[in-house]
């Protein structure tokens, strides 16, 4: 049993003080995904149906049907962007643009990267504390940027001392310990999945882990969105003017 | 007994201990979220998309206690801090 490893962080390559390991490999590996998928995607976009084939000639009527679509990949991408669109608005009340890059990067890159564990051999980056702690430190980062950018500086600090200037402590606390929740959900979660697959694995082999994997996958989305989601309902709390 | 015997063994029981307890409460919470949910859900059908997502990010946030005691656990049992072996 001592060979379970709770952290991919395992060193896997050394070059004097440059140190990689596996999560470091895989997060790459995702990163190369997205960008690669999404400039095969966006190579071709259009902004209305295209017709090429002149309209007179009644033969080329089906081919003018055909190319009249858009393509798969727009469809999917438009499908996927309108749908973090939806969401986010209905968080915020508000113009969903300026959240859109953070949040649905966020969203896309764990999606991806939760995803990918039934690729054999791809060990989820999430799995390890260092990537979900950098995640949730970017958000605390990007909740007083956001706050500030709407609010101006001073008001934004105003905020902290709501109710009274007594809560002054509690809402710093509730800062950290909100990012360190999301961190640790993150971690754990995805963990555990590992976790409990390759103890699974030890004394029933068959089709158990499968399904266990399958289940994984589910909470890999769910972990995903709800991170994303936490998120912006955190920028959201910090944007919101009170009238 | 040694002291490292001592520590294994306290290790190993305080792992199971939190794991049992520390899960009863999040069971407990997410049963009742979930029913109160579903009564919801059948009581207006349409508001199903935000009952939904609703339901899910409180779930999360009622696992997470779960979770921490499962990392605490899980940190016993394999990077304990105060075994050296």
């Amino acid at each position: 049993m001592s060979e379970i490893q709770i952290s991919p962080d395992e060193p896997l390559w050394q070059w004097g003080p440059v140190l990689v390991n596996r999560t470091l490999v895989f997060t790459w590996i995702v990163m190369l995904v997205l960008t690669i998928v999404s400039w095969i995607l966006t190579r071709r976009l259009q902004t209305v149906p295209s017709q090429q084939t002149d309209q007179d000639d009644p033969n080329a009527q089906p081919a003018c049907r055909k190319s009249s679509l858009l393509s798969g990949a727009q469809n999917l991408l438009e499908v996927m962007v309108s749908g973090l669109r939806t969401q986010i608005r209905e968080i915020s009340e508000d113009d969903p643009d300026p959240f859109l890059g953070f949040v649905g990067t966020i969203f896309l890159f764990l999606a991806t990267a939760n995803l990918l564990a039934i690729v054999p051999g791809f060990q989820v980056p999430t799995a390890s504390l260092s990537t979900s702690a950098a995640l949730a430190t970017c958000v605390f980062v990007a909740v007083p940027m956001y706050g500030i950018r709407r609010k101006g500086f001073f008001d934004y600090l105003k905020q902290y001392r709501q109710p009274s200037i007594f809560m002054l402590p509690f809402n710093i606390i509730g800062e950290l310990s909100r990012t360190l929740a999301l961190a640790v959900r993150l971690y754990g979660n995805m963990m555990s999945g590992t976790v409990i697959a390759a103890i699974l694995l030890g004394f029933v082999p068959l089709f158990v882990p499968v399904l266990m994997q399958l289940f994984g996958l589910l909470t890999g989305m769910i972990q995903a969105y709800i991170f994303s989601v936490l998120a912006m309902v955190y920028i959201a709390s910090a944007t919101r003017v009170q009238n | 007994m040694d002291q490292q015997t001592l520590l294994a063994v306290a290790s190993i029981v305080t792992a199971g201990l939190t794991i049992s307890i520390g899960s009863i409460g999040p069971a407990l919470g997410e049963g009742r979220a979930l029913a109160q949910a579903l009564a919801a859900i059948a009581q207006q059908p349409d508001e199903a998309n935000t009952i939904t997502r609703t339901l899910f990010v409180g779930l999360a946030m009622v696992e997470s206690t779960a979770i921490y005691c499962f990392v605490v656990a899980m940190i016993l049992l394999f990077a304990n801090p105060y075994m050296n072996s």
